[in-house]
């Protein structure tokens, strides 16, 4: 009874008859998921992002729980970004094997979140169940110097929290960290560059090998 | 040729001092500080002088000496970038515009800076760098 009423109040505009300006002045919830993704503007992302690491900075104690908490708010992200992508680029084929959800969240995500795939993407030498996304300047990390006395902290843990939230959701659980890495011969003004660290699950290491065999 | 760089804060604090050459006058930290409030006093008593009341002009902008140019930009906001420079030196106006944009991003979009403190951020160290090096090869 609620709910018709609510429906005879309703502006009568069906969606048919809507021009693209008044979809778009519509709430972001009301607006169909099918369309186009739209483009945001850095200085405001970078706005929002700095005032949630602002914000996160009053609630923990610790650096370290600082990186987690970011890893937390990017998880969520992930795992809606890796549905709306696969919804959005009609990818019906889900990736089963560990190495293409690796490549998916290279280059589709990355081109997807970023505009651009991922710099490189590896295996850890002596370790099967490790693999590593390196990026030489992650978004997130434009703008942003770390004091000295925050020690390690890197602010794209919330990247990596991403990747764990679009990984975990596509059924590969993992920890991904984010850390920093000196390689002075190739960034400009020697900064270093971001690897986001994946340690898989053993459960998924044992299926992998399964199939492998 | 640049000389030094002062950022004051809206209620004429030094938030950042920086040398760009070996010539530039060097001061104690207490001297630039004391020097950067003067400034942003006389400066608000400048701008009384005006014939005209007006809410867009800032006061002083520019001095000129024998051996060297001041020039001064206010943003908005109220923080002050002053620029000294050997008496020739051109286009500082848009120097200072350069660094006002680097400031709003290297600085104001940091999550670890605090409005109004002492500015401590190592991109904007190196962003200014490079804008002082890039002045420094198109003026000459």
């Amino acid at each position: 009874m609620e709910l018709r009423r609510f429906t005879q109040s309703a502006p009568k505009t069906s969606n048919t008859t809507m021009s693209n300006s008044e979809i778009a002045k519509r709430n972001i919830l009301d607006r169909p998921l099918t369309r186009n993704r739209e483009e945001l503007y850095l200085s405001t992302f970078s706005f929002l992002f700095a005032e949630a690491v602002q914000y996160l900075q009053t609630r923990v104690q610790q650096v370290s729980e600082l990186e987690d908490k970011l890893n937390q708010l990017g998880y969520r992200v992930g795992q809606r970004a890796l549905e709306l992508l696969c919804f959005r680029e009609k990818m019906n084929r889900r990736e089963i094997r560990l190495v293409s959800i690796l490549g998916l969240i290279r280059v589709q995500l990355w081109k997807f979140l970023f505009n651009k795939s991922a710099d490189y993407l590896k295996k850890v030498t002596d370790r099967e169940d490790e693999y590593y996304i390196e990026e030489e300047e992650p978004l997130v990390n434009r703008y942003i110097s770390v004091p000295k006395d925050f020690g390690q902290l890197n602010c794209a843990a919330f990247m990596a929290g991403i990747i764990r939230g679009a990984m975990d959701s596509a059924g590969f659980t993992a920890s991904v960290s984010a850390h920093y890495i000196h390689r002075e011969e190739k960034s400009r003004w020697n900064a270093p560059v971001t690897i986001f660290m994946i340690r898989l699950d053993e459960s998924v290491m044992n299926r992998e090998r399964q199939w492998t065999s | 040729m640049l000389l030094s760089l002062f950022v004051v804060n809206k209620a004429g604090g030094l938030i950042y001092q920086q040398n760009f050459s070996d010539t530039a006058a060097k001061l104690s930290s207490n001297d630039y500080l004391r020097l950067a409030s003067t400034f942003h006093s006389i400066q608000a008593i400048s701008r009384q002088l005006s014939p005209a009341h007006s809410r867009f002009g800032f006061g002083i902008e520019r001095i000129e000496t024998d051996t060297f140019v001041l020039q001064a930009f206010q943003s908005q906001t109220g923080v002050k970038f002053v620029v000294t420079a050997t008496p020739e030196t051109k286009n500082l106006k848009n120097f200072l515009r350069r660094l006002y944009e680097l400031y709003t991003d290297y600085v104001l979009k940091n999550p670890f800076y605090e409005l109004d403190m002492p500015i401590r951020c190592e991109l904007w160290e190196v962003m200014l760098q490079l804008a002082a090096e890039e002045h420094q090869r198109s003026a000459s």
